[in-house]
């Protein structure tokens, strides 16, 4: 039998698939060594002048704004910034929790959607669907009211509860992506070697994956932090809400908002270059 | 009763777009005990699916594979302990890069084998040792030159203490120099009496180690004999093509 090259390559492709490992046609594409999601902050780079250009004109425009407003002109900035600057802490303490929790969901729902359990995948895969096909602000409403109906639970441990599940799907995808970036050949030979599946994964394969997903779990945490002003409409007292907060007592809408969106930004602006520089460590380290 | 039975097997494999593909067809081979048996053939006879088919990476479509008494094809055999008893050393090493060298080789027994951490550790000082590698313990795989990593892979798969061997190709992702030292050590192995089973085309091991040679394509074993009959007096047209081919 003759075969053409291009035959042959598919057949590859298919024997890729065929595996005890790996179910993605595409995870031989993905091989990469980190994982880059889209959506999200840019992240600078050394090696990428140009975001990091971009990064330092507004990381630096933004600091310098924010300063000379509450320096040059502290009626009513100064005032905005102090009241508003208050709810750091809750916005970073309800971030760092949602972000563990998204971790644990994301775990569990990328292990499920690489299972080769049936209905654990299709359980993992309907949840993801769920979550993504739904505006997060709908869901983290939804979830929000759902947590006091049934269970009684609010404030802060409601939204992080609605923040995990939210981030728990996106979570799981970079999970998936990032096991599936691992080379089939490592699940072959801890199989081989006599390991189960579940010691596979536990030794050979998450060890791997967590070195090539830390950058997109970081682009995550960013994007919690900002998406955390979400839910603190109804829940947190966040920098968004001591922002309205301050609104509603001295209607200075665009003034606070002015500072709100600035904090924000710095912070984002900062944990991005954070992220980079861990991203340039892992590549330094191999 | 032979080491490795191989019945009547055959695997089909359906391609992406829908054709199938016969890999194996109707393969009959035993490896008796202590055996080192090498397998030749043109890219795409079949030769990884046939060896890969010993310790079920690939599930045959059809007949049945022995490993002494046990039936490795029969569905309800525990797989993980037929696994423990074949060792297998792939093309691309296949270690574990964020293990340490004595990490890579102690996992299995330990996690597997439950046997203690220190006695792993010993056993897999004197693996080091055998393959020539005792100072490279604590070394991270991706440091170490393509040879040194086959020859770690080695001595990670025989931690386990197999009763049979696999190699799919070892030297083939080698450079040139990197080969001998590979080989050598393949060659200790299989003076120590190690039942072997391989995909090789380095003929000058076939002929220092091999017992049999097999030779397929497209599928078949086309014809089985000692390394003298196979390279010198080969039977078939397709196995002198071949040769002619290659050498
Ligand atoms: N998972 C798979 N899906 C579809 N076809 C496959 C798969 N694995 C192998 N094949 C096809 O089966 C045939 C035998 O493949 P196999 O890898 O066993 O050949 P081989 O003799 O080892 O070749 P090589 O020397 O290139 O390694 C080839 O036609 C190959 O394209
Ligand atoms: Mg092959």
């Amino acid at each position: 039998m003759e075969k053409q090259p291009f035959d042959n390559e598919t057949a590859k492709i298919q024997k890729i698939r065929d595996q005890v490992v790996s179910v993605d046609l595409t995870a031989q594409k993905k091989r990469a060594l980190t994982i880059q999601m889209t959506d999200g902050v840019l992240i600078p780079r050394k090696d990428d002048g140009h975001v990091l250009n971009s990064w330092r004109i507004t990381f630096f425009s933004a600091i310098i704004l924010l300063a000379s407003l509450v320096m040059f002109k502290p009626q009513p900035y100064r005032d905005i910034f102090m009241v508003t600057i208050k709810g750091t802490p809750v916005t970073f303490q309800a971030t760092i929790f949602a972000i563990l929790g998204a971790l644990v969901i994301g775990t569990a729902t990328g292990l499920g959607s690489v299972s080769k359990r049936r209905w654990v995948n299709m359980l993992s895969g309907v949840y993801v669907e769920l979550i993504r096909g739904i505006p997060l602000l709908v869901q983290l409403i939804f979830i929000y009211y759902a947590m006091g109906r049934f269970f009684r639970i609010q404030g802060m441990a409601a939204a992080v509860v609605a923040l995990s599940i939210c981030f728990g799907a996106y979570m799981g995808e970079i999970v998936r992506a990032g096991i599936q970036a691992i080379p089939k050949g490592q699940m072959e030979a801890a199989i081989a070697l006599g390991l189960s599946r579940s010691q596979a994964f536990r030794y050979v394969i998450l060890p791997q994956t967590v070195k090539v997903i830390l950058p997109a779990i970081g682009n995550e945490f960013i994007s919690m932090l900002k998406d955390s002003s979400l839910v603190s409409a109804i829940a947190l007292s966040d920098i968004l809400r001591k922002g309205r907060e301050y609104i509603s007592r001295t209607f200075l809408s665009l003034e606070t908002m002015l500072v709100v969106a600035l904090i924000y930004l710095i912070i984002t602006l900062l944990l991005s270059r954070l992220v980079g520089l861990l991203e340039e460590r892992l590549h330094k380290n191999g | 009763m032979a080491r490795i039975r191989i019945e009547d097997l055959s695997k089909d494999y359906i391609t992406a777009n829908k054709t199938l593909v016969h890999a194996v067809k109707h393969a009959d081979l035993t490896v008796e005990n202590g055996e080192v048996v090498v397998i030749i053939g043109p890219s795409g006879s079949g030769k990884s699916t046939l060896l890969r088919s010993v310790n079920k990476l690939e599930n045959p479509s059809d007949g049945k594979i022995f490993i002494d008494e046990d039936e490795v094809t029969n569905p309800h055999v525990d797989l993980r302990k037929i696994r423990e008893e074949v060792g297998m050393v792939f093309q691309s090493f296949n270690l574990f890069p964020h293990l340490t060298v004595m990490e890579n080789i102690t996992l299995a027994p330990v996690k597997v084998r439950k046997i203690s951490q220190k006695k792993a550790a010993e056993n897999a000082m004197n693996l080091l040792k055998l393959v020539g590698l005792e100072e490279k313990a604590d070394v991270h795989p991706p440091q170490l030159s393509g040879g040194q990593q086959q020859r770690v892979a080695i001595a990670r798969a025989l931690a386990m203490e197999p009763k049979v061997m696999l190699f799919d190709e070892p030297t083939s992702a080698l450079d040139p120099e990197m080969i001998k030292e590979v080989l050598d050590v393949m060659l200790k192995l299989a003076k120590s009496g190690m039942t072997m089973l391989l995909v090789t085309h380095e003929m000058g091991f076939a002929k220092a180690a091999a017992s049999k040679v097999v030779f397929m394509d497209d599928g078949r074993i086309v014809e089985v004999g000692t390394p003298d009959e196979v390279f010198s007096h080969p039977k078939s047209d397709r196995t002198k093509q071949f040769l002619e081919h290659i050498l």
